[in-house]
């Protein structure tokens, strides 16, 4: 177990900024997920601690060691990739104890460890096994052996749950979780699954062109995300958002197609005049019985069995409204939306910060 | 494309047959012949039934071949291409792919060149060499007037000489001095998935164990391949050999060459009749080392190509 920090860490391909300046301090013992869309550096940072890549600049710190100049081996940490990455040639077993063999461990202990390394991960009967002999979801057991039996400092996750079919994938989520709370071990965990991110990380590290957007709890990041970036990344949906104009004098925002909403002055009171960017969570939204809000014009729905999703325009703009199973909406329909004080959010319109 | 339809079935086997039946007809031309005697094989006419002289026949090439030796010459030479090629091939591939060092495309092309020059190409320089290995070395010290400003200083005249001629490795280096290995060997690890060398990485392998503990074992099927092909091409050689050993008394030379030696002609016969049945033994003799190594490999390579890794 031991704390990561990263600082000022930057990665260029060419002229390319790949990893802009990061920052990151992950305490020992913590779960930190790095969430980003595909290509925002999030696995080129993972490969930079694990010493795969190079660091173009900044300095990263494992433990008390500045590791920049080590090699992988010497930096202890382990890593499961996406794709597992066992040696096809070797049993499950050989697979597992690899990193003692090369460690010059006796075979005794070497056998020793790698037995209670997989009864811990119920892979007891398949140890004489071949990679190719195991299922998905073994074989994502075995990477994950073949990590822990190094009692490493730091776990790096790779992806490693995207190759699995959907319920495997819970499976292996509750696994992952509950492997930590034994182990304690520190442990960075990159993905592009805002579900993944939520239900695993102790802190969540948003990341969108190779800059961090926000770092946060869980609970943080879905409450006030930092910017409308982040606000429509986490979430299922993501936050609505849309394009309005503040007019403090009245207290209201004036949306595209000319209607209005008040808002509350005593709460907003860092809104000025001019365009903002105006977001809602589909869930917190209420049609409004009266009759009386932010009309919506409905176009389809997702049935999601406890509750429904409907998909529709506020202003020619798109919004997604969560409505509970037994409340009635037809296609081409229009409604009205009512929005509470609390369920608004506000980010600037030019840097997409938040307002608060 | 795969399409099952019974009149492309039928044309498919037609076709097969007529293939086979070409290769077969010459083996079975020379193993009838390999058992008929010197009257029986000089009458014109082209007998199909074996004849009973075989065993006769072979013993006779055999000693008049002294296949014994040259036997064991020929395997000697095409284990140690093969077992040269496939290492050399390795490793040279491994670098390559490996490695990022400077002029590493030079290297690539320069070895990729080698494939435009086969021995028969280059035969005139690799017999000059192999008769003095150090004959370039020689050269760029004389060109260069490093010699004669030795031999004015000291008086010694230098004469580097290394002679390769009627020796194994005179044999075998020339051989294993080209491409065509580290061609297959550079694509099968570039096939081989980056995160495998990650993974190994991570678990503490340097270069050294990767190349042996991953590389090797995964690249088995393809060594078993080009150790084959790379003895099959060796024992068949024939120009280099033949000038390769000038000293036939001494050290021999390899089963191959021999042949021409059984071929019946005026100095062997004496103006005699031809006994080509003889001949015909001596083929099936030096025929069946490579035959026994096919059969024997090819579960290998043929098990190498259907299980292949996801």
């Amino acid at each position: 177990m031991a704390a990561v920090s990263l600082s000022a860490v930057s990665k260029k391909f060419g002229p390319n900024t790949v990893v802009d300046k990061v920052d990151l301090a992950i305490e020992a013992g913590e779960f930190v997920v790095i969430l980003g869309p595909s290509g925002c550096g999030k696995s080129t940072l993972l490969r930079m601690i694990a010493g795969l890549e190079a660091t173009s600049d900044g300095e990263i710190q494992i433990g008390d060691v500045v590791v920049n100049d080590l090699e992988p081996r010497a930096r202890g940490c382990a890593m499961v990739f996406q794709n597992y990455a066992l040696y096809p040639h070797m049993t499950v077993a050989e697979n597992i104890g690899y990193a003692l063999k090369v460690a010059g461990l006796p075979k005794a202990d070497r056998i020793a460890r790698i037995q209670s390394v997989a009864q811990m991960l119920g892979l007891g009967e398949f140890l004489d096994r071949k990679p190719m002999q195991l299922s998905g979801g073994q074989r994502q057991r075995v990477a994950m052996g073949r990590a822990m039996i190094r009692e490493p400092k730091v776990f790096l996750y790779d992806e490693p749950l995207s190759n699995l079919d959907a319920r495997l994938r819970v499976a292996m989520r509750a696994e992952i979780r509950r492997l930590h709370q034994r182990l304690g071990t520190t442990s960075l965990f990159v993905t592009h699954d805002q579900v993944e991110a939520m239900t695993l990380a102790d802190r969540i590290v948003v990341m969108n062109q190779g800059r961090i957007e926000q770092i946060g709890t869980p609970d943080e990041i879905y409450r006030r995300p930092a910017s409308a970036y982040v606000a429509s990344f986490i979430g299922s949906p993501g936050l609505n958002l849309l394009r309005v104009n503040v007019s403090t004098n009245d207290g209201h925002i004036k949306f595209g197609d000319g209607q209005l909403l008040a808002y509350d002055r005593k709460i907003w009171k860092n809104l000025q005049d001019g365009p903002v960017t105006f977001g809602f969570r589909a869930e917190e939204a209420r049609l409004a019985s009266d009759g009386r809000g932010l009309s919506i014009r409905f176009s389809f729905s997702e049935e999601l069995g406890s509750s429904r999703l409907i998909y529709g325009a506020v202003a020619d703009e798109e919004a997604v409204l969560m409505i509970d199973h037994d409340e009635k909406f037809s296609a081409d329909e229009t409604a009205a939306l009512s929005i509470p004080n609390s369920a608004m959010q506000f980010f600037s319109a030019e840097t997409g910060r938040r307002i608060s | 494309m795969i399409e099952r339809t019974p009149l492309l079935n039928v044309t498919t086997y037609i076709v097969l047959c007529i293939g086979a039946l070409m290769v077969f007809i010459p083996l079975w031309l020379v193993f009838v012949g390999a058992t008929l005697t010197v009257r029986e094989i000089n009458i014109p006419e082209l007998h199909l039934i074996p004849g009973n002289h075989l065993f006769e026949n072979l013993s006779a090439a055999w000693e008049r071949g002294h296949l014994g030796e040259r036997l064991t010459n020929s395997l000697i030479m095409s284990l140690g291409v093969a077992t040269g090629k496939v290492a050399m091939s390795a490793i040279t591939a491994f670098g390559l792919v490996y490695f990022r060092f400077p002029g590493r495309m030079l290297i690539f092309w320069l070895i990729f060149i080698t494939l435009m020059l086969p021995l028969e190409v280059r035969i005139v320089p690799t017999y000059a060499v192999a008769a003095n290995a150090l004959w370039p070395f020689q050269s760029i010290l004389d060109a260069t007037g490093i010699s004669g400003i030795i031999a004015s200083l000291t008086g010694i005249q230098l004469a580097l000489e290394w002679n390769l001629l009627n020796s194994y490795t005179g044999l075998i280096l020339p051989l294993i001095a080209t491409a065509t290995g580290t061609f297959l060997y550079r694509q099968f690890f570039l096939t081989v998935p980056d995160e495998l060398l990650e993974a190994a990485r991570m678990d503490g392998a340097g270069p050294f164990r990767f190349l042996t503990e991953f590389l090797i074992p995964l690249s088995r099927a393809n060594m078993a391949a080009l150790f084959t092909i790379m003895f099959l091409y060796a024992w068949n050689q024939y120009l280099w050999p033949l000038l390769a050993t000038p000293d036939r008394a001494g050290f021999g030379t390899t089963a191959v060459v021999e042949l021409k030696m059984l071929a019946p002609n005026v100095s062997t016969t004496g103006g005699g009749t031809p006994d080509w049945n003889v001949a015909m033994a001596g083929c099936l003799i030096v025929m069946l080392p490579p035959l026994l190594l096919v059969a024997f490999m090819q579960r290998y390579f043929v098990r190498g190509l259907i299980a292949t890794e996801k």
